[in-house]
């Protein structure tokens, strides 16, 4: 399998009266045809990596490579061709979409960024019907779809551009719970049907374990634990990934109540142990 | 139920789309509507509709209005009923060409600035401190006496004094509008920060930017006759409303040579008031979702978030 | 007997051409049950508990009946209802900094809360605040009194709610979404100490949540919302381990849980 993406030792800080590092040392690698799943909680860290590696921020240090070659920030200048092949879906589906645009014209310019690189891609109407939605809604603006499909007109635009890799920010936590495992598991299908890579940012560990292919777990900016996803889920090694994985409320109705931390932070949570990374 | 009928939908569409219908049914913004529409056709049809040519000095001087001549004559023999209808072709026209003006330049630097950022940035930022420090009129004779009396020198000084507003707003909004996701989007397919302005930024800056327009449009009105009365705009003997008022100065007891101009810039500041005012509110989502009523208390508890396509279609 | 008693109840938005968007639900609350309220956005769930507390605003139109004991709430006058609110019902809110001042000290917002009701001095008011905070498990209660709410975690700071919302000894507790905007570790740690209370006081809950692990892990009772009708309703176990009802089903089916790993072992 070919690496799409490779970051290294990446460091991300926030500048204020106190500087923060948000992501602090970070590696990963994500191959062609595999989903790369990213958890943790709220603050971890994971956002702030994913908009690094996409080139939204600029990292503090380290290094993001796509196919090779630096991804530098997005600046003023426009980007090149060869880096259209890395896309984004973002968490909020009412601010992911140009309000005074029809959203057929969205996704061809999706179309176009695949053109630009010397790809086919199919029509704007065709993409439509590939995430679930009537093709004859092309002509739509944003405003008459629900945030659901919203979500999903996203995913077509991005997903038209054919990128290699596929950066998907929290895509499915503004969405409604019974829709969620089923727009994660149509983006996995529609990535890996296209021979691409997906860094998937999520907090729902359930969701996760259906679709991704390997995950990392990520604690106050680094990486934790990771591994294929089962290995992960079947035997955590990390007292912060059992914690994590434990404290899952499961609807079974069988009344159990997750398994509850003794502490807010743990000062093992803070460990490292190698033996936890690169796991399989 | 057609889409565009019902309230719900209504609310989620573009708001400028949605505030130009909505302006027009308050009885606010028709009076106003009814008015301006009303000048605007004065403007059009005054050579025909002046009974006299409003610069030939004709007629007796100084006579009331009655029966020879509707609104009364001015100091040296003029129709102020022809001078009147004649002065709506020199104001209105030179108004909306200064705030156009102004609403181009000002959107121009303002999305320069906020979509650059840095040096150009603060540089033009400080510009427009510069201009914004000083009292508008008094900024605004200051230019036009240094260019010279005319009614264009009295436009170019009006731009001047007026772009800056419009380069802060349009900033704000650019900087607010880059980085929303879907500015963002447009770069990582590979837009040119151009295509990014023209395509994904300036079509969601142009609600706000009209309205602030629409209310300038009395004010430069103002402005205009302002210059004009101080005589740093329309030269005598051309017809326009302030030079009117300021010739009536010296006749005070003909009390016909100044109302009738006042209130025709009264009416018409007025009337482009009352349509900026009821486009304001028609954007400002809050007012209008209190319009919605109705639908107003089942959107604010659970917004509808719904998966299913058919309910969509539904509405 | 039950605590709070709901019935027939419906709510209705909008003085000209009304939508209705909770149409006749029943429930019971009982003391030392937790009762469920599930369902998606825009099922009418929190309308529901909006409307037991007299939350909802004046375009709101309430038929059928809430009554706390033997108190009818449905058309109570806003002062009487205020002498309930707070003091026999009391409610945990998604975002705790929606119950807690910011700018007073979390002394100051326990205390003058239990002086107001309780009529209680100074110094029993404090002890009453330290007994609270001790309850729900907030570690230094006595310092924490003097600190603000933006100095406690999220987790710290929705104990806390809890701590206010139980500073009068009410017989119900309404619960919208209390861990929705938690981390799942914290989550857990106020998923037990709900229980706990519910079982030392006797408190009757209304669970409100879209999540249902959090319902099965918590819950006595499920009632599942949907258009503003509950469709199903049973004990939290028969609910979710013999669902009834198609759409109870199809909700229990789109879960993670349900599913099969996507990823094909090709090792």
């Amino acid at each position: 399998m070919s690496t799409v993406l490779e970051a290294t030792d990446l460091a991300v800080e926030y500048r204020g009266h106190r500087t923060v590092r948000a992501v602090d040392g970070v590696s990963l690698t994500i191959s062609a045809g595999e989903v790369l799943a990213l958890v943790g909680e709220s603050g971890c860290g994971k956002s702030s990596t994913a908009r690094a590696v996409i080139g939204m921020e600029k990292p503090h240090s380290g290094d993001i490579r796509f196919r090779g070659a630096p991804v530098p920030p997005l600046g003023l200048r426009r980007r090149k061709a060869e880096l259209t092949a890395m896309q984004m879906v973002f968490q909020d589906p009412n601010s992911s979409l140009n309000p005074r645009k029809r959203v057929g014209d969205q996704i061809a310019d999706g179309v176009t960024a695949a053109r630009s690189r010397g790809l086919s891609s199919d029509a704007p109407r065709q993409w439509l019907g590939a995430v679930g939605l009537d093709p004859d809604m092309v002509t739509r603006y944003p405003h008459q779809f629900s945030g659901g499909q919203r979500q999903r007109i996203a995913i077509a635009r991005a997903l038209a551009a054919q990128p290699d890799l596929l950066v998907a920010d929290e895509p499915i936590s503004a969405l409604d719970a019974s829709s969620q495992s089923e727009v994660a598991s149509m983006m996995r299908r529609l990535v890996l049907q296209a021979g691409a890579g997906m860094l998937f940012i999520s907090h729902d560990l359930s969701v996760v374990r259906i679709m991704a292919d390997r995950v990392a777990v990520m604690y106050r900016g680094r990486i934790v634990e990771s591994g294929p996803t089962a290995m992960v889920w079947a035997d955590p090694v990390h007292p912060y990934t059992k914690a994590l994985l434990g404290a899952i409320p499961h609807p079974d109705g069988k009344g159990v109540l997750p398994a509850a931390p003794a502490a807010e932070a743990p000062a093992e949570w803070h460990e490292e142990l190698p033996g936890a990374l690169d796991r399989g | 139920m057609s889409a565009s009928t019902s309230p719900r939908t209504r609310l989620r569409r573009g708001r400028l789309f949605r505030a130009i219908p909505t302006a027009w049914r308050t009885p606010l913004a028709m009076v106003g509507a009814i008015i301006a529409l009303a000048w605007i056709v004065i403007a059009l049809i005054a050579p025909w509709a002046a009974p006299h040519d409003p610069l030939a000095q004709q007629l007796p001087r100084l006579t009331a209005p009655g029966d020879a001549s509707v609104l009364g004559t001015d100091q040296v023999g003029r129709d102020v009923f022809s001078r009147l209808l004649t002065g709506a072709r020199v104001t209105m026209p030179l108004a909306l060409l200064m705030v156009v003006s102004a609403t181009v330049l000002g959107t121009l630097i303002g999305s320069i600035a906020g979509f650059v950022g840095g040096w150009v940035d603060e540089t033009l930022m400080r510009l427009t401190d510069l201009i914004m420090a000083f009292p508008t009129v008094i900024l605004a004779m200051i230019i036009a006496a240094s260019l010279g009396p005319s009614l264009l020198n009295a436009v170019i000084a009006g731009i001047v004094v007026s772009w800056p507003q419009y380069a802060r707003v349009v900033r704000s909004l650019v900087l607010s509008l880059r980085t929303q996701n879907f500015v963002i989007a447009g770069r990582l397919l590979g837009y040119s920060p151009w295509r990014s302005l023209r395509s994904d930024i300036l079509p969601n800056v142009a609600g706000p930017v009209l309205v602030l327009a629409s209310l300038d449009i009395g004010t430069a009105i103002l402005l205009l006759t302002g210059l004009s009365f101080l005589g740093l705009g329309a030269q005598p003997p051309a017809a326009e409303w302030g030079s009117m008022i300021s010739g009536a100065m010296s006749h005070i007891d003909a009390w016909w040579l100044g109302v009738f101009p006042g209130l025709a810039i009264l009416t018409v500041v007025m009337a482009f008031n009352f349509i900026g005012d009821s486009l304001r509110d028609a954007l400002d989502p809050l007012s209008s979702a209190e319009r919605e009523g109705a639908a107003g208390g089942t959107e604010h508890e659970e917004p509808a978030a719904v998966e299913n396509p058919t309910t969509e279609e539904g509405r | 007997m039950s605590a709070l008693s709901i019935r027939d109840l419906t709510i209705a938005f909008g003085r000209h051409d009304p939508v209705q968007v909770v149409s006749g639900i029943s429930l019971d609350l009982s003391p030392g049950k937790i009762q469920g309220l599930a369902g998606e956005s825009g099922s009418g769930k929190t309308v529901s508990a909006m409307a037991v507390l007299g939350l909802l605003p004046a375009t709101a139109q309430v038929g059928g009946s809430i009554r706390l004991g033997t108190t009818e709430l449905v058309g109570l006058r806003p002062r009487e209802l205020n002498r309930v609110r707070g003091r026999r019902i009391a409610m945990v809110f998604q975002d705790p900094s929606a119950s807690l001042h910011p700018q007073l000290t979390i002394g100051a917002q326990l205390t003058d809360h239990v002086r107001a009701h309780l009529r209680l001095n100074r110094r029993d008011a404090r002890q009453r605040a330290i007994d609270l905070l001790t309850q729900v498990h907030v570690p230094d209660p006595a310092e924490a009194l003097r600190r603000y709410p933006h100095q406690f975690s999220g987790g710290q700071r929705q104990r806390i709610a809890i701590a206010v919302a139980l500073a009068c000894d009410p017989e119900v507790l309404l619960a919208d979404e209390p861990t929705t905007a938690l981390d799942v570790t914290v989550q857990a740690g106020i998923l037990h100490l709900l229980r706990e209370l519910v079982d030392q006081r006797d408190l009757a809950v209304l669970l409100v949540t879209h999540d249902l692990g959090v319902m099965s892990a918590v819950a006595d009772d499920v009632a599942v919302m949907r258009h503003g009708q509950i469709v199903e309703s049973g004990s939290t176990h028969d609910v979710f381990t013999t669902p009834q009802h198609a759409y109870t089903r199809t909700l229990l089916e789109s879960m993670p849980d349900a599913q099969q790993s996507l990823v094909e072992d090709d090792e």
